[in-house]
């Protein structure tokens, strides 16, 4: 972890701050589109060092946020089923559906099981193979590539008991749909550095000249998110939006070209339905018709039912920059890690948790 | 003698095989006159002091682990938890809940261990019980551990006592049996040199008493929670701020790697041999140089102080790039990320 420790010196990450001081001459906006941003942001008392006028707003970049309750209810109803495992990342076990959580529906007998990854998943099916697997298949550009390897992995091995729920969803479109809101005031955009390893740094190129965006792709160290933010700040000062890579070591401007070919392999865009932001064109991913027999809603017959979302709960607001968790009528009174009632206070990655957890705000 | 390879609920009847399993197997590691008598209780000999008591159980899975198993988990817990009131440990109770089915080899293992971290730390298990329940009923083997020691100090070691002032000590690397315990669980086989660091704490606590006594006012091994959630205990009953430095933390390269990749934080992972120590500060450094005297405190370090007065108690971490955070309590199980 020695290259980790370098970004996280104060040496490095000293004269950055200075210069975000020194360059910036007006309050300015800037959404951090990824859960993982958010949180080192808090974990390491970034915000406690930036100069007051900037304003870090937390984007819909945590996969586990974004899945709607209508989806829980959909892996908790396959978790219910006779001789089912739903084998999940652990982030999702406590997630409220409308009812209730896969670890409330643990606790009543259900089997659930926390996996690492989806290969543990079909690994599973090798295993208990008078049962069936069911794999909540959450995620972004980050996490789909291995879902799709493991896909291909079990039509290789003809392991016909592992299924998986399809529930993953692409970047560009809600921020297309973010940035064209003209509520939401956003000067600069600090990009994510896991999916811009798979998607590319270029996959930004059509926001920041449509809205004059100014864009940084940044890694999670520190010293990674300070000198995205310095570039966002100098652009900005310039009033020349563009975007610039600052996570060269692991992005690059075309992105992963195997991981695009395996996700376009096994999956195909469809709508898909996002918590707090409703319904966006061509977010989704369902598998492709020849891999329809991997799809546990079809194969299982469970049914995927329209929910609402809980009564004051601002989620929607807070993944879409409105407003910051301290904000919504729940937070940290009905809402809270303990007691979640909304996604972004249960995930590790969510802005609320981050918040409660970090933040001296009450 | 033919010797059975699983545990049966013969073994926890009270009858014949009940008695050939303590005889054969319990007895022959667990040498205590007391626990030989094999009567209703022990009676333990006179001591002078207030009494101290606790009890703990140990459900840990996996049973067996890079760096030990359940059975001198049970016994170090226990005295640990003696300790760290400045109770000197002279007795240990052990309470076994067996499944059916399970193996009498890996129960000989646990025994054995069992034995060796009591002759280690010596205190004597003087009484004992075996229940074994039908298969599916348990998850192969629970053990509770209870414990009496003898406080013959006067001073107040409590969560209560930090003061404004104070020094924050942790006895050594932080966070490596919950990493154990967590790769296990996940099945990542890290290696390098994790391994939990269960080991029993007596000694190098009986050592900072004669050496600052009543310098000490707080003593707590930082078991779940871990470190952070530990403190907030402290802060909230103490009513203090607590500050940490990130760059004082000792934590294994290893660990640290395996926690960032994992997605967990290492002051929210247990530890099973090390205290924390909040003293006066004025006596830190004399503490300090006692604790890494003991193998068990070589890795001693200071690694914050006791800032101000706060009436719902607070802990705030200064991390390495000088940025503040606040340190909440852990809530529900640590949840590995997905991305």
């Amino acid at each position: 972890m020695k290259c980790a420790d370098e970004f996280r010196s104060r040496d490095i990450t000293g004269p950055l701050l200075a210069e975000l001081n020194n360059c910036l001459s007006r309050p300015v906006r800037i959404m951090e589109v990824c859960g993982t941003h958010t949180m080192s942001i808090f974990r390491h008392g970034i915000r406690s060092l930036l100069p007051e006028g900037i304003t870090l707003l937390s984007g819909p970049g945590c996969p586990v946020c974004v899945t709607p309750a209508s989806h829980i209810d959909a892996f908790i109803r396959a978790a219910e089923l006779p001789d089912v495992i739903v084998a999940t990342f652990g982030d999702l076990i406590r997630v409220p559906g409308s009812k209730n959580s896969l670890a409330a529906a643990r606790a009543e007998g259900a089997r659930v099981e926390i996996v690492y990854s989806p290969m543990d998943a079909l690994e599973l099916a090798r295993k208990e193979n008078n049962k069936k697997i069911v794999f909540p298949a959450i995620g972004f550009e980050t996490t789909v590539p291995t879902i799709a390897a493991t896909i291909l992995a079990a039509e290789q091995q003809q392991i016909d008991n592992f299924f998986i729920i399809s529930a993953g969803k692409t970047m560009p479109q809600p921020l297309e749909l973010l940035m064209s809101d003209p509520e939401l005031e956003v000067d600069g955009l600090l990009c994510p550095g896991h999916v811009s390893a798979i998607i590319g740094a270029n996959a930004y190129l059509p926001l920041a000249e449509k809205y004059s965006l100014s864009c940084a792709v940044a890694g999670f160290e520190p010293a990674d998110i300070l000198a995205g933010l310095l570039s966002i700040i100098k652009q900005i000062e310039n009033g020349q939006p563009q975007v610039d890579n600052c996570y060269t070591r692991v992005v690059s401007d075309q992105g992963n070209i195997k991981a695009q070919g395996l996700i376009n392999r096994v999956f195909t865009p469809e709508d898909s339905e996002w918590r707090g932001l409703g319904l966006i064109p061509g977010s989704g991913l369902k598998l492709q018709e020849e891999f329809a027999g991997f799809d546990a809603l079809k194969e299982l017959a469970i049914p995927i039912e329209a929910t609402e979302d809980p009564k004051g709960c601002k989620c929607g607001d807070i993944l879409k920059g409105l407003i910051l968790p301290p904000d919504c009528p729940l937070y940290g009174k009905r809402c809270t890690p303990l007691h979640p009632v909304g996604p972004c206070m249960v995930s590790n990655e969510g802005t609320c948790a981050a918040y409660h957890r970090y933040s001296e705000k009450r | 003698m033919r010797t059975k390879t699983t545990v049966s609920l013969d073994h926890g009847s009270g009858g014949l095989a009940s008695q050939n399993l303590i005889s054969n197997l319990f007895l022959k590691y667990l040498t205590s006159p007391a626990l030989h008598e094999l009567e209703d209780c022990a009676v333990l000999d006179e001591h002078h002091g207030k009494i101290a008591m606790t009890t703990d159980s140990y459900v840990v899975d996996p049973l067996f682990f890079p760096g030990g198993n359940i059975g001198e988990l049970a016994i170090n817990g226990t005295i640990n938890d003696l300790a760290m009131r400045g109770a000197r440990p002279v007795a240990l109770s052990l309470g076994l809940i067996i499944e059916e089915g399970f193996s009498m080899e890996s129960l000989e293992q646990i025994i054995q261990s069992v034995a060796e971290a009591s002759n280690a730390a010596n205190v004597a298990v003087v009484t004992g019980d075996t229940k074994v329940v039908p298969k599916g009923k348990a998850d192969g083997i629970f053990i509770n551990t209870s414990g009496v020691g003898i406080v013959s100090h006067r001073c107040n070691i409590s969560g209560t006592q930090a003061k404004w002032g104070d020094t924050v000590i942790i006895s050594g690397s932080i966070a490596d049996h919950g990493i154990t315990i967590m790769s296990s669980q996940a099945g990542i086989a890290i290696g390098g040199d994790i391994k939990s660091d269960t080991q029993s704490l007596h000694d190098l606590v009986a050592a900072i008493l004669e050496e600052a006594p009543c310098a000490t006012h707080v003593m707590r091994d930082p078991t779940r929670g871990g470190v952070a959630t530990t403190l907030c205990e402290i802060a909230s009953a103490s009513k203090v701020e607590i500050t940490l430095e990130q760059d004082q933390l000792p934590i294994k390269a290893s660990v640290n790697a395996a926690c960032e990749l994992i997605g967990l934080d290492p002051l929210y992972l247990a530890n099973e041999g090390k205290c924390l120590v909040i003293c006066d500060s004025a006596q830190a450094e004399k503490i300090l140089q006692t604790m890494r005297q003991f193998p068990q405190g070589r890795e001693a370090a200071i690694i914050g102080s006791v800032t101000g007065k706060a009436e719902q108690g607070r802990v705030t971490l200064t991390t390495t790039i000088g940025g503040k955070r606040l340190l909440e309590p852990l809530t529900g199980e640590p949840l590995p990320r997905i991305c």
